[in-house]
């Protein structure tokens, strides 16, 4: 253990540059917040993910912005375990309907201002799964969404930049 | 007496049906099965139905023989597996809450994925309106004074799918826990019927986002068996190399996550940049970090580059150093293997008479993988080790993991020396005459995936069932978890890692 502590201060961190800010992100957060409310909140956001049905593949991308690589938490954004102490809910998924009540309770129990980001194409309109019986289909028909990161499932460097948006000041 | 092997060989023979023969036998022969698989005598390796007959994939032991046996259900009834097997008794509640098919004399009566909330009953054949209010469900009961109850999910903590978990503990002491499941149910079977084939691929590639590889490829086999079509060979290896690709992608992350649930972070963090460059080298060389809809029938979407074998075969001796010291790291250190020794331990005859697949049976006594028996190709032209165990424990878990992360190595090295050139698709598929069958066992990380699809004249699918291995592996986890401590539920969960979304649907 000692070697692989002793190596990892010797060695250049892994991390890379931060990725700009998607400009669609951008604009679509425009309206979302307001100046007053990220002034409140600083340069630091507590997210709550809530997979609602995915496939699972989104959440694997979303826990690679934890490695070294990605290092999500320069950014002053780090995943909470519950919706109570959350600005932001990373939502996926088609919504299944055995889901639904417990995306509400979880929208429900976050404190204002709070965010909706919702993650994959899923998330945006039920991907693949749009039009079964037992999926609702978009995010948005269930809790009000402020931004959509596309992709099935968006890369790290998606996410990142789609998220970057949330806290860096507007260009 | 009747051998399990005559009875899965009797009654009238399904034309069609590849690779294995499908047999519809008659009540008697049903029980004989379902009486002969309880004995231990085979494995049942599923249990589903096409929304008229219920069908059983089966595993003789004796001869080794793998076969299908299907039962008539005219009056929407069947005998019950479960009752003498309790393997079967989610996959027959399953099958009820689905097609409305009623296992008889099944001592669970308690829906399953139907949480009343789909604003239908029944949706797999004639679908009734019902309110979407929500059922009730009756959790079984842990009775005694010093008893509580702990409830968690359908959301957890981390960043993990849905599912219910119940304990009953008596203070820190497990005494029984009860899952919930069918949160991630996404009525995947129900779109599946009538679509072309290209949409069904895409279907099967998302039933669990981690094994996308392995379920694009139970598909495309089972399909390809259905229309019997050859593969290009040079598709076949590179199957094989996304498969091991994605094995490794996922054991590396796994042992990274089961060190994080004891807050060995170090480990967890080593293992997660490991885990990218894996993804990143999938990227570059197939076009998509997991490898989605890169598996189709017919062949792969994708072609190996020149740069890409470079790539890999440059991650493949970065590795091959790293895991060394990763072992290491792990043996070494006496705190982490104090919370993984003899933590969640899984017995052999429990993981036997589950059938139970993948590192979970497979440190527990079993020696079952897909790609050894039945084999598909390229694997009885590559040489590989089949790791085996029989601790049981989270440790053994993690240990076997190495040991197939180290198989892997060889194997993609193989692949990467052998893989012939040529095209790499069948350029358009043939369209069947009639309706034909097909199936597939493909190991994946967790286990072996089962696939069973029937092809209509025009092409398009009629049925596609598929099973994730988590079937016979969550049942097991609430038994070990059974005199283990609350703290220690995210480690054993972490070590069998089964799948929501794949066991859901």
């Amino acid at each position: 253990m000692r070697k692989f502590l002793f190596q990892g201060l010797l060695r250049s961190p892994l991390t890379e540059p931060v990725p700009t800010p998607a400009d669609a992100a951008v604009a679509e957060l425009a309206d979302a917040l307001a100046k007053a409310s990220r002034r409140r909140l600083g340069r630091s956001l507590s997210i709550r993910e809530v997979d609602a049905g995915s496939c699972n593949g989104c959440e694997l991308e979303i826990h690679a912005l934890g490695n070294a690589f990605y290092d999500l938490e320069r950014f002053g954004l780090r995943f909470v375990a519950s919706p109570r102490h959350a600005d932001v809910l990373l939502v996926t998924g088609p919504v299944t309907k055995n889901m639904r009540e417990a995306l509400e309770r979880t929208y429900a129990a976050t404190p204002d201002p709070k965010w909706v980001v919702a993650v994959g194409d899923c998330a945006f309109d039920g991907g693949v799964f749009a039009g079964s019986y037992a999926c609702v289909g978009a995010v948005s028909e269930v809790i009000p969404v402020d931004l959509h990161i596309r992709g099935c499932p968006p890369d790290p460097v998606t996410l990142l930049q789609g998220l970057i948006a949330l806290v860096e000041p507007r260009m | 007496m009747i051998s399990l092997q005559a009875t899965m060989r009797g009654g009238r023979a399904v034309q069609d049906s590849r690779p294995w023969p499908r047999h519809v036998i008659d009540q008697t022969g049903w029980l004989r099965v379902i009486r002969e698989i309880s004995k231990g005598h085979g494995d049942m390796l599923d249990l589903w139905s096409d929304g008229v007959d219920v069908h059983m994939l089966i595993l003789d032991h004796e001869s080794s023989d793998i076969g299908i046996v299907t039962i008539e259900c005219p009056n929407g009834r069947f005998p019950s597996a479960g009752h003498m097997h309790p393997p079967a008794l989610r996959l027959e509640r399953a099958i009820r809450d689905i097609y409305g098919i009623d296992a008889d004399g099944s001592s669970d009566e308690r829906k399953w994925l139907d949480h009343g909330r789909w604003g239908v009953r029944r949706p797999g054949v004639k679908a009734e309106p019902s309110e979407a209010s929500g059922d009730a469900y009756a959790f079984l009961a842990a009775e005694g004074a010093p008893l509580h109850q702990i409830p968690v999910g359908p959301i957890h903590a981390g960043i993990i799918e849905p599912g219910h978990f119940r304990f009953s503990a008596n203070g820190e002491v497990v005494v029984r826990l009860e899952e919930r499941l069918g949160y991630a149910h996404k009525g995947i079977e129900g779109l599946m019927v009538d679509a072309p084939l290209d949409r069904a691929a895409r279907l099967a590639g998302r039933v669990s986002g981690d094994s996308t590889v392995a379920y694009s490829l139970a598909f495309a086999h089972a399909v390809e068996s259905a229309l019997e079509i050859e593969v290009p060979p040079r598709a076949i290896y590179l199957r094989a190399l996304m498969a091991e690709l994605e094995r490794l992608a996922n054991h590396i992350g796994d042992i990274g996550g089961i060190c994080n649930d004891a807050s060995f972070s170090l480990m967890h963090t080593h293992c997660a940049i490991l885990r990218e460059r894996v993804l990143r080298a999938s990227q570059l060389c197939f076009g998509h970090r997991l490898m989605m809809d890169r598996v189709v029938p017919g062949g792969v979407a994708s072609d190996l580059t020149m740069e890409g074998a470079v790539a890999l075969h440059a991650l493949l001796s970065g590795a091959k150093k790293i895991i060394p010291r990763f072992i290491e790291l792990f043996g070494d250190t006496t705190s982490i293997q104090d919370r993984t020794v003899g933590a969640g331990r899984l017995r052999s005859e429990l993981a036997k008479q589950y059938g139970c697949g993948g590192v979970i049976g497979r440190s527990s006594g079993r020696n079952f993988d897909a790609r050894r028996h039945p084999g598909y190709a390229p694997y009885p032209e590559l040489s590989f080790k089949v790791a085996s165990a029989h601790a049981g424990d989270v440790d053994a878990r993690v240990w076997l993991r190495f040991d197939e992360i180290k198989a892997s190595f060889g194997l993609m090295e193989q692949i990467l020396d052998q893989a012939p050139q040529g095209p790499i698709r069948i350029e358009s598929l043939p369209t069947s005459s009639e309706t034909c069958e097909g199936a597939a066992l493909i190991e994946g990380f967790r286990g072996d995936i089962f696939v069973w699809v029937r092809l209509g004249a025009a092409g398009a699918v009629q049925r596609c069932h598929l099973r994730d291995p988590s079937w016979f592996q969550w049942p097991l986890l609430e038994a070990v978890i059974e005199g283990n401590i609350v703290a220690d539920f995210p480690l054993c969960n972490k070590s069998f890692n089964c799948s929501f979304s794949g066991h859901d649907l």
